[in-house]
Formats: C-alpha cells, sequence, structure tokens
C-alpha cells in the first residue's frame, strides 16, 4: 500500500505547526459595512447586479431571520456570536469580476497556486490525462474569481458558472429551483444564508448528458472578521450524471469566522449526482482559539424516479461543524448514500451526519460514518433515517464506526430511526473502540513506531469511506488525515 | 422556541391542585416533595420538544390529571387480590398493593424468610427511618420529570432490606381496581446488602376500560457481590396511561439481569437508570414489548458507567401490530475514567401490520478511549424467506409467524432464571399472540 | 406422480422457466441437472409455493391435485417436501419444538390426532440416531451455529419424520464432505419406497453416485433439454454442459 507510505512521510515531515494552508493572502478588498441591515443586504444585491425578485427574496428571508433562534440542539458549545460585528462582503478591490484570468489579481492567482488549485486549463492540460480533468469555481471570500472550462462545458451542454452570473443569466433555471430542496425557513443558519448569500457555484446538467469533467469548487476565506455564505445549486436533469468535488480553506487566526453555506442537489427521473466534500477550513490552536465556524446546510432532492444522490466528506477542518448533508428520497426507486470521515483533534467540535428521508417506494439509503476524536476533541454522528406510511419498501443500513486516541476526548452516537411503514426494512450498528493494542503490538513487533502503527491502522479504518472519493482527492484526504491526527499519539 | 413558556395544559392544573390539597396530608419530609414539584412544575409536562420526550409527548398523551386514590376498603383490596392474575402460578413471597397502598395485613411480618426485611414506606417516610438517606441516589433520575413527579406523589411503598442469600422470589404485586380512574405513586425502595442476592417480581394490573395513571419508582442499591433478578410485567388495562422507573446502583462485582415485560396500557413508558458503582459489575437489561390496536409503549433507558471494568448488555424486543407505537431510546454514557468498558445494546423491532410504527434512538456517549461499545437497531417485518421455510414444513401462515414472534421475544425472555417465572413469560406471549388470530 | 405441464415462470420481469414439462412417477427418483442458472431451484421453489415468483403459465399436478392453487402449507400437508440448498437458521426456535410444531401442523391439516410427547421423541429420537445427529443438537435453536453437513442432516431428518411423497432435494450434496455425503444418501435411500418419489437437483454426478436415479434430466434455459436414464449423468460428467450451453445460445 503505497499511499501509506505517503502517509507517513507527511506525518513525519509535519512540524508543530499542522495547518499548512493558514496563510493570508494581502490583497486591497471592498467591503460591505460592518454588520447586517437591509441596506447591507441591498448593497449585495446591488454589487451582484440582481434583479428585484432577487433582492425580494433575501430580504424576506432577512425579516424572517430576525424572528429565530440560534437551534442549540447539537452538542457544541461556543461563545455567542455576534451577527453585526461580521462583514457580510469583502471582494478583491480592483477586479471584483474578471473577464479571464488576466485580468484576476496575480496575488490571489499565487494564493491559488500555493493551495495547489490549478486554475489555468493549458496548465491542466499540460499536467494530467485529459479524462482526469477537474473543471473549477474558485471563490474567494464574496466573490467566484475563476470558472475554468466553461465553454468545453457549454459544448456539451453543461451550465456551469458563479450563482451571481447564473442569476443574470439564466433567471428562469435559478428562480425554478433556489430554495426548492432548502427553503428559505429552514432553519437560523440557512435563513441567514439566503438574506445575504454572495457567491457559490451553479451547475445545470441537461437530460441525458454525462458531464465530461468532474466539476470542483474550491473556496477560500482571506479577509479577517468575514464570514462567507456561498451558495450551491446543482440540477441534474433527467438520465444525466454529475460529480462534484469542493474544497476549503482559510488563513490562521485567532478569532473565529462563520462560514454559514447552503448546497441544494435536485435528481430528476434516472439523474445521478455525486457531491464530495474535503472540508480542511482552519480547525483554531490547540488552545481552540479562533478557527471557522463550519454550520451548513446541505441537502439533496432525489425529486426523479430512479434518482441516485451520493455525498461523500471528509472533515478535518473548523473550530465546530454543524453540519448533516441529506437526501430526500421523493422519487420511486431513488436511492441516497452518505459516506463520511469526521476527525476532531485539538478542541475540536464536529456534530455531524445525515438525514435519508425516505417517502417514495423502493428507496434505499446507506450511511457509512466513521468518526475519529483525538485531542480534547469532541466528535458527534447525528442522524435520522425515516420512512413515511407510504415508504413501501424503503431500505436502509446504517453503520457508524468511532474510534478514540487518547482519553480527553469525546466520540458519541445519537441516530433517530423512525419508521412508519411496516415493509420498510431498517438496519443500524455503530460501534466505539480503540485502536487495539493486539493490533498496536503486532505493528510495532513488525518494526513500525507507534505513529506509524496509528497512520496505518486509521487509514484501515477509513478506508471504506476514503473508496468513494474520486482517485486524486482521495490521496489528499488521506493525506489530510494523518496531519489532523498529528501529535495525537504518545 | 423551546424556551417559550407555555400555557399549562388541564392535566398540568390538576397536578398542580392535586399537589396543594395533598401536600399536607402525605408523610414525611414536605420539604423534599416540595423541593421536586417545584422542579417538575418549573418545566411542567414533558413534551416531544424535550429531547428525552421526542416520542413520547406526555403534554399530549396526558389530557388530565386523575385524582389519586384513596385507601381501598378490606372487601374491595381482598376481592382485588383475589382476581389478580400476573405471574399467579409462581410460589412468592406476596407483598400486594392495592390502588397504590401497601396491603400490610396480607403480609406476616413474624414469618418472613430469612435475611428478608420488610418496612411500610408511609411508616418509614412519617418517622423519618434512617434507610430513607439511601433514597434516590441517581442524579439522572432525579432530573427526570416522571420521577420528580413520583417523589411529589409517593403516597405508600415498601422499603426491602436483603440480607444473604434469598432463595423465594418476592413479589410485589400492584392491583388497581377502582371503576373511575385514579392516579397512584407508589415508591420501593430496595437495599441488597453486600454479597446478598434476590429474585424480585413486579407486576402491574388494573382492568380494562379505566384511564389509571400510576406512576411506580423501584429503586435498588445493590451493594457488592450482589445479584438482584428483576422481572416487571406491565398488564395493566387498556386505557390506563403507567409511567414507571426502575434506578439501579450498583457495587463491586454485582450482577443484575432486568426484564420490563409489556402488554398492557394505552400509553407507558418505562425508565430505567442503571449505575455502575463499583468495577466489575455486570447487567443484562432486557425488555420484550407487544402492543396492538392504538397502543404505545416507550422504553427509555440510560445506562452509565461509571466505574471501569463493567459489562453492560441491552437488549428490547418490540412487536407491534394494528396502528401501534413503539419506542426505544437508550443511552450508554462512559466517563473519561470508566477504561475497560464492554456495553453492548441492541434495539430491534418487528412490524406486523401496515399502520404501525417504530421509533429508535440508540445512543452512545463515550469518553475513554480503551472500550468496546457498540449499538444496533433494527426494524422491519417478519423474514420471508424464515415464514417460507416454516410453511413449506407444514405450518400454516399464522402459526408460523406465532413461532418466529415467539422465538424473537424469546431471546430477551430466555436469561429469566426462575423457569416458572420463564414459562408464565412466555404463557404470556402466547396469550397475546392467541388473542391476535 | 408429479406432473408438470407447460410451466413458464418469471421473477422480476426475468423468465426463469420456459415452457419446461417434467413427469415423476409414484417410487422414482429423477435426477435433474443443468449449469449454473438454469432454472433448476427455481423448478424447486415453485413446486414448495415460494411467493415471490409469478407463474404466467402451465400447471403443477400432484396426484392430481392442483399444487399452484395451495400455500406452502398446505402442499407439505399433501405430501411436497423441499430439502433446501441453505436451510435457514431460525432463532430463539429449538430443533424440536420445531419439529414438533411441523409434525402436528401436516397431521392436523390431514385431520389426523397430534402425536403424544412420548410418541413423538420415539420417532425422532430413532430417525436421528439413523442420521447419527446427536441429543443436543435437537435442542438447540433450528440450524443456528450448526455446520453445512449438520444442516442438511437436519433437512433429512424432518424428511424422514414428515414422511412426504414428493420430495425435493434442492443440491444437497453442496458443502458436504464425504462422510456427510453417505450419511445423508443413506438416510434417503432409506426412506424410497414405491409411493415416495424424488426429484434430486445436482451439478455433479458424485451424488447420484450415492443415490442412484431412475431418470435424469438435463435441464437448459428454463427446460428440459434431455431426458434418459442414469447413464446420461455419466455423459454429462464427461462431457460437461457444454453442448447444452450451445443449444442455449441457438
Amino acid at each position: 500500500m503505497p499511499a501509506v507510505q505517503e502517509t507517513i512521510d507527511q506525518v513525519r515531515s509535519i512540524d508543530v505547526d499542522q495547518y499548512k494552508y493558514g496563510f493570508e493572502t494581502e490583497v486591497e478588498m471592498e467591503k460591505a459595512p460592518k454588520g447586517l441591515s437591509e441596506d447591507v443586504i441591498r448593497f449585495i444585491s446591488a454589487k451582484k447586479g440582481e434583479p428585484e425578485w432577487m433582492l425580494q427574496w433575501r430580504l424576506d428571508a432577512y425579516k424572517r431571520w430576525l424572528t429565530m433562534k440560534e437551534p442549540n440542539w447539537a452538542r457544541v458549545s461556543y461563545d455567542k456570536i455576534r451577527y453585526n460585528d461580521i462583514y457580510y462582503y469583502a471582494a478583491p478591490k480592483n477586479n471584483p469580476a474578471p473577464k479571464s484570468l488576466d485580468e484576476v489579481d496575480p496575488e490571489i492567482l499565487k494564493t491559488y497556486e500555493k493551495l495547489g488549485i490549478p486554475l489555468r486549463e493549458q496548465e491542466i492540460l499540460a499536467g494530467v490525462e485529459p479524462r482526469n480533468r477537474v473543471a473549477v469555481d474558485a471563490v474567494f471570500d464574496s466573490v467566484s474569481v475563476a470558472t475554468t472550462f466553461k465553454e468545453e462545458l457549454k459544448k456539451a451542454g453543461v451550465i456551469f458558472m458563479p450563482i451571481s452570473e447564473a442569476i443574470r443569466e439564466y433567471p428562469d433555471l435559478v428562480r425554478q429551483y433556489l430554495g426548492s430542496v432548502v427553503p428559505v425557513t429552514d432553519n437560523f443558519f440557512a435563513t441567514l444564508n439566503s438574506a445575504v448569500f454572495t457567491d457559490g457555484s451553479f451547475v445545470y446538467v441537461p437530460p441525458g448528458v454525462r458531464c465530461p469533467m468532474e466539476l470542483s469548487t474550491y473556496f477560500r476565506i482571506n479577509e479577517k472578521n468575514t464570514g462567507q455564505f456561498e451558495r450551491t445549486l446543482i440540477i441534474a436533469d433527467k438520465g444525466s450524471y454529475v460529480s462534484y468535488l469542493e474544497g476549503c480553506t482559510a488563513p490562521k487566526r485567532d478569532e473565529n469566522q462563520l462560514h454559514a453555506a447552503v448546497v441544494e442537489l435536485v435528481a430528476l427521473d434516472d439523474a445521478e449526482i455525486k457531491y464530495s466534500t474535503v472540508q480542511n477550513w482552519y480547525p483554531g490552536d490547540a488552545e481552540g482559539r479562533g478557527g471557522i465556524y463550519n454550520f451548513v446546510t446541505k441537502r439533496g432532492d432525489c425529486r426523479g424516479r430512479n434518482s441516485v444522490i451520493t455525498w461523500t466528506q471528509v472533515e478535518t477542518g473548523s473550530a465546530i461543524t454543524w453540519k448533516y448533508p441529506s437526501c430526500i428520497l421523493r422519487g420511486d426507486n431513488s436511492r441516497g448514500e452518505f459516506y463520511s470521515i469526521a476527525v476532531s483533534n485539538g478542541m475540536q467540535q464536529v456534530d455531524s451526519g445525515t438525514k435519508m428521508i425516505h417517502l417514495g417506494k423502493n428507496t434505499t439509503s446507506r450511511i457509512i460514518s466513521k468518526g475519529i476524536a483525538a485531542g480534547k476533541s469532541e466528535n458527534t454522528y447525528r442522524g435520522l433515517v425515516s420512512a413515511h406510511r407510504k415508504a413501501t419498501g424503503a431500505r436502509n443500513f446504517t453503520n457508524c464506526d468511532s474510534l478514540l486516541i487518547g482519553n480527553q476526548c469525546g466520540a458519541h452516537t445519537v441516530p433517530y430511526i423512525e419508521s412508519k411503514n411496516a415493509s420498510a426494512v431498517f438496519e443500524h450498528e455503530a460501534t466505539t473502540s480503540k485502536i487495539s493494542e493486539d493490533q498496536m503490538f503486532y505493528c510495532l513487533q513488525r518494526g513500525l513506531s507507534e505513529e506509524e502503527a496509528t497512520a496505518l491502522i486509521v487509514n484501515g479504518f477509513v478506508k471504506d469511506v476514503l473508496q468513494q472519493l474520486p482517485m486524486e482527492f482521495a490521496v489528499e484526504a488521506q493525506k489530510l488525515i494523518s496531519i489532523s491526527l498529528e501529535g495525537s499519539v504518545g | 422556541m423551546a424556551d417559550v413558556t407555555l400555557m399549562k395544559t388541564p392535566a398540568e392544573t390538576g397536578l398542580v391542585q392535586a399537589f396543594e390539597s395533598a401536600k399536607t396530608l402525605l408523610p414525611g419530609n414536605a420539604e423534599s416533595r416540595a423541593k421536586a414539584f417545584e422542579q417538575f412544575n418549573l418545566r411542567g409536562l414533558p413534551h416531544r420538544r424535550v429531547e428525552e420526550f421526542k416520542y413520547t409527548d406526555l403534554r399530549a398523551l396526558m389530557r388530565e390529571a386523575a385524582p389519586f386514590a384513596g385507601t381501598p376498603s378490606a372487601v374491595q383490596a381482598k376481592e382485588a387480590l383475589a382476581g389478580a392474575k400476573a405471574l399467579a402460578g409462581v410460589s412468592a413471597l406476596q407483598v400486594p398493593f392495592v390502588n397504590g397502598h401497601f396491603m400490610r395485613d396480607a403480609v406476616r411480618f413474624d414469618a418472613l424468610p430469612e435475611g428478608v426485611e420488610i418496612v411500610p414506606l408511609a411508616e418509614a417516610l412519617a418517622s423519618g427511618h434512617d434507610w430513607l438517606a439511601r433514597l434516590s441516589p441517581i442524579p439522572w433520575a432525579a432530573d427526570n420529570p416522571v420521577y420528580q413527579l413520583n417523589t411529589s406523589f409517593m403516597a405508600d411503598g415498601v422499603m426491602l432490606r436483603i440480607a444473604g442469600p434469598v432463595e423465594t422470589p418476592i413479589h410485589l404485586r400492584f392491583v388497581t381496581s377502582e371503576t373511575s380512574a385514579v392516579a397512584t405513586a407508589t415508591r420501593v425502595l430496595v437495599l441488597v446488602e453486600d454479597r446478598a442476592s434476590v429474585t424480585l417480581l413486579e407486576t402491574h394490573e388494573s382492568g380494562n376500560g379505566t384511564g389509571h395513571q400510576p406512576n411506580d419508582v423501584v429503586e435498588i442499591i445493590a451493594g457488592d457481590e450482589t445479584n438482584v433478578r428483576h422481572v416487571r410485567m406491565n398488564a395493566e388495562g387498556d386505557q390506563a396511561l403507567a409511567l414507571s422507573t426502575l434506578a439501579v446502583k450498583m457495587g463491586t462485582e454485582a450482577q443484575l439481569t432486568s426484564i420490563n415485560v409489556v402488554v398492557g396500557s394505552a400509553v407507558s413508558r418505562h425508565q430505567v437508570f442503571a449505575n455502575f458503582d463499583g468495577e466489575n459489575a455486570r447487567a443484562q437489561i432486557n425488555g420484550a414489548t407487544m402492543v396492538k390496536g392504538r397502543q404505545h409503549a416507550d422504553s427509555t433507558l440510560v445506562v452509565e458507567h461509571a466505574a471501569p471494568n463493567c459489562e453492560s448488555r441491552e437488549l428490547f424486543k418490540t412487536v407491534i401490530d394494528d396502528e401501534a407505537t413503539g419506542v426505544f431510546q437508550g443511552k450508554i454514557i462512559v466517563p473519561h475514567h470508566a477504561q475497560k468498558t464492554d456495553g453492548r445494546m441492541m434495539s430491534a423491532a418487528l412490524l406486523l401490520a401496515d399502520g404501525g410504527s417504530m421509533n429508535n434512538k440508540p445512543e452512545l456517549e463515550i469518553f475513554a478511549d480503551d472500550v468496546q461499545c457498540a449499538h444496533g437497531a433494527t426494524c422491519g417485518q417478519l423474514d420471508e424467506d424464515l415464514l417460507f421455510y416454516l410453511m413449506a414444513r407444514g405450518l400454516p401462515k399464522k402459526e408460523a409467524e406465532s413461532l418466529l414472534v415467539q422465538a424473537f421475544l424469546g431471546e430477551a425472555i430466555e436469561f429469566v432464571e426462575n423457569d416458572t417465572v420463564r414459562d408464565a413469560l412466555t404463557a404470556t406471549v402466547e396469550g397475546w399472540l392467541r388473542a391476535r388470530s | 406422480m408429479l406432473e408438470i405441464k407447460n410451466l413458464v415462470v418469471q421473477i422480476e420481469d426475468k423468465r426463469i422457466l420456459n415452457g419446461l414439462d417434467l413427469t415423476v412417477n409414484n417410487g422414482e427418483v429423477a435426477a435433474i441437472m443443468g449449469p449454473n442458472g438454469s432454472g433448476k431451484s427455481t423448478l424447486s421453489y415453485v413446486i414448495a409455493g415460494k411467493e415471490d415468483y409469478e407463474v404466467l403459465d402451465g400447471e403443477i399436478l400432484l396426484d392430481g391435485q392442483n399444487l399452484l392453487e395451495m400455500e406452502p402449507d398446505q402442499r407439505a400437508a399433501a405430501g411436497v417436501f423441499l430439502a433446501f440448498q441453505y436451510p435457514l437458521e431460525i432463532p430463539g426456535v429449538a430443533s424440536m419444538t420445531f419439529l414438533k410444531a411441523a409434525i402436528n401442523a401436516q397431521r392436523k391439516a390431514r385431520g389426523e390426532g397430534e402425536l403424544t410427547t412420548p410418541d413423538f421423541i420415539k420417532r425422532v429420537n430413532a430417525a436421528a440416531g439413523q442420521l447419527e445427529i446427536p441429543k443436543d443438537m435437537l435442542k438447540r435453536a433450528l440450524n443456528v451455529g450448526f455446520s453445512g453437513g449438520e444442516k442438511k442432516r437436519m433437512e433429512i431428518l424432518q424428511m424422514a419424520l414428515l414422511q412426504p411423497t414428493f420430495c425435493i432435494l434442492d443440491e444437497t450434496d453442496s458443502g458436504l464432505d464425504i462422510d456427510a455425503l453417505r450419511i445423508v444418501s443413506e438416510g434417503v435411500n432409506a426412506l424410497r419406497s414405491a409411493d415416495r418419489s424424488f426429484l434430486v437437483i445436482t451439478h455433479y454426478q458424485r451424488l447420484l453416485n450415492h443415490i442412484v436415479p431412475d431418470t435424469v434430466h438435463v435441464m437448459s434455459s428454463g427446460r428440459i433439454v434431455k431426458s434418459g436414464g442414469k447413464e446420461l449423468a455419466l455423459e454429462l460428467e464427461a462431457n460437461g454442459y457444454a453442448d447444452y450451453r450451445e443449444s442455449e445460445a441457438a
């Protein structure tokens, strides 16, 4: 297993500083006035050149949000967020909407280079096999700075562009689907997002089209005191297929920053969407100072018959994660899958899981969750599987395993399993364990160090989920996991 | 939304009135009762936004508070006990209660088995008996609204002290025989001294058609190297709203087996709070629930491994017919220091008809790294392949179903050591299945 | 006598049997051989009455009674016995309890009285002894934790106790070592009689050395494509199923 060797090397090469994406980019930014008000929302809407209906949608959301309370049921604790101390819009001053890469601020281009995100199509072509190409939408704070392969995708009929552009260019499509999976009033953070979202990606795959390449969005929070509120909307029309990847990083800062995203997926008849995330927001330091509050709402609607939505997530970053990528299995024979690895170390708190709502007949779902807690972190799996009265023949299989490294952390499992249909068959199993002494001894006896042995065993523990990721991502994710666990042994 | 103050429901108002008029009459320390009621009253009846009661919304299910039952006449008590059927064939020391009142005349205090002492609770409360200091040992229970209600209203019960091995089972027999709905609140405190062992049977029955509201608490303080076998049966009438709590604290190397068999009640909620207080203790906590019609049965369980090296096994089986609802909520808690904990919890449900529902919420809350904990939950119909296999051997469909349901529940019942008791529980299952077909 | 005429069966829109004809006379041992996927197990399930199979056409008569109109338990009472390829495990049901329930259910269906317990135990012990089934195995839950050989012996024990008139052995030899194969075959041979017939489904000639058939049928694509005497099995063993697969393709 060469990947294991790579993991070990990676673990070795890391010194005290574990987070390698913590640098800051010096760019002059234009920001909305600090805080949240109707005026700020009008400012954002005007900056994006939005039609009146969009502004009205935002303002309605804002009014609603003012009446809502922050949820407190998750197993996370944090100081109260002061929503009026946040900047809700920050964009590079020189050219917030570049037409081509030549117009993008060279500092920003350097940033993506350092992060290893290819923005120049010709470079990508030179380096990799054509079929492994990945189209990228790069979102820097509140704006998309570059989207690659747009033209080529357009030839295949696939629309891939920043959502702010889509609102102008494809208003009917956006209006039809925006908020149709995650309603404006869904929850506190989703409502906030609906009021202030700034950018994110829009994807539409027409009927019968298999998207010719992987699509991805790379989110970067750079500016301080700024929240990122992206909105992603992916529509797979009848019989189409798309695989979408999402990555994210942020500089190291002592203050906490809020990231409240909404992702909506719609799969029509016979369509399939694969959505993969490698979440590596800044997790804060060893004492729990700083780090991103990652409060996101992700939901997929298997609206059509035989549709499939798969969520795969590797969660290593953020000070606090509050995230439940879910599937509404509305179409008959539709399928939802959730594969997750959540690694927490230091003072991180993770409360994550999924919801599989079985509404249609013969719908199936599968949940594989691997939680690894180290340091003084808290790692909770929270999930709902439900079958409604008419969900005849629904099937779910859930497996959640937790691994504790050290005895100052906590691993928790909170599943809700609700069946209102006799023919639904639900199976749930969960285990919590440590790396067994026998396994460890066996590895040590064969000459591995304790750290190497841990990496090896953890790799085995998460293998089922890593296999679900596209190849390039899997390698990246594996490295990340080892890095996140650095210093947790001994 | 959760912190919005809710309007008091008629049941809540009724409980306040009941407490006001009863508090001076109830025996014992008025202050601790008042404190418990105040804690209850602050939040009121738990509803679906209270996480622990998410699936059993007492605010909605308890429309009115039934008046508390008075002491029955001697004739009424005698008739009630003569008609009691639950575990009737088991030879045991009878400790009977009618309408929530301990029938002390039915117990021959001068001829108790060796190692058994019984003190009526009302008496103990009134005199401030020194065993009372050992009451309410489990924080999880103390915070629970159902337990708080019991503490507020407990009017009678017994305190049992077991010193040494006791062979004869002790049967706590609860019968409610009023023809109009009444509430009862009983408390049984069982002190099992080091190295003692005992079999406790607990049965609850009442007639159909009356919405009685029993709220029973059994607290067991099991010392070191004790062995406690506990069998509980809810055979309440079809309109009863039955709330019950078992709180157990276990010492070093203590052994516990407990099973709750539910066939009765319109609404029932049985709560178990088990606490491992000493090392190398072991508990097997089971449930066998059979519900039909529109019955609602909730089993809620918190197992706290407060000491290292303990083992717990929980096995809950629920069979749901018609439009009934089953609920299982189980939580295993392992704090930082409870290394080498071995905890396994399983809830399995069978839905026999289209209208039924099952809600499973098994939880793990683990802070120690050197542990083996697992939970599982399944929910579904009878296995069609098994049914076919049995039918291919000549069993008609109903009979094949019954055999499989029996086997399904049998896995939870087989832990009962006492043959007569186990057979009686098996007969209960058979009776339920016969009534079905 | 079992008569199958023009049997057409599908499962989940997939045609498995395509107009199968087969007659097995009283006292006859008929073997059915054929490649994987030819429909052998489907045939056994359809005769026994498994639900998932949709019979589109044809009939199955046992001594003139139309089996297709009966529930699986009624077919069992009428004399059909299927020895499963993979006998099911039933946790919580002791083998003895199960055997008694099955025998009495069938007796009841035929209007006979229940067996007394001593009589029942006597019969079980006699049959178990022949099949070298130890007593403690009968006390354990049915097939739970049994080895492959033990499960198959338990099937034959049930056959011996239930005294069916038409027995189907579905790949009974799979997973058996040579000793288990001998014990099982002897058990079956002891049950051979003029008023009982057998349908032996197998892949290999091996089993047929122990249970010698009167007739051999080759099944392919859901039909009987060739019938003959026991020598046909030897021919198949030598040449394989290739010839019949080609006929499948054609």
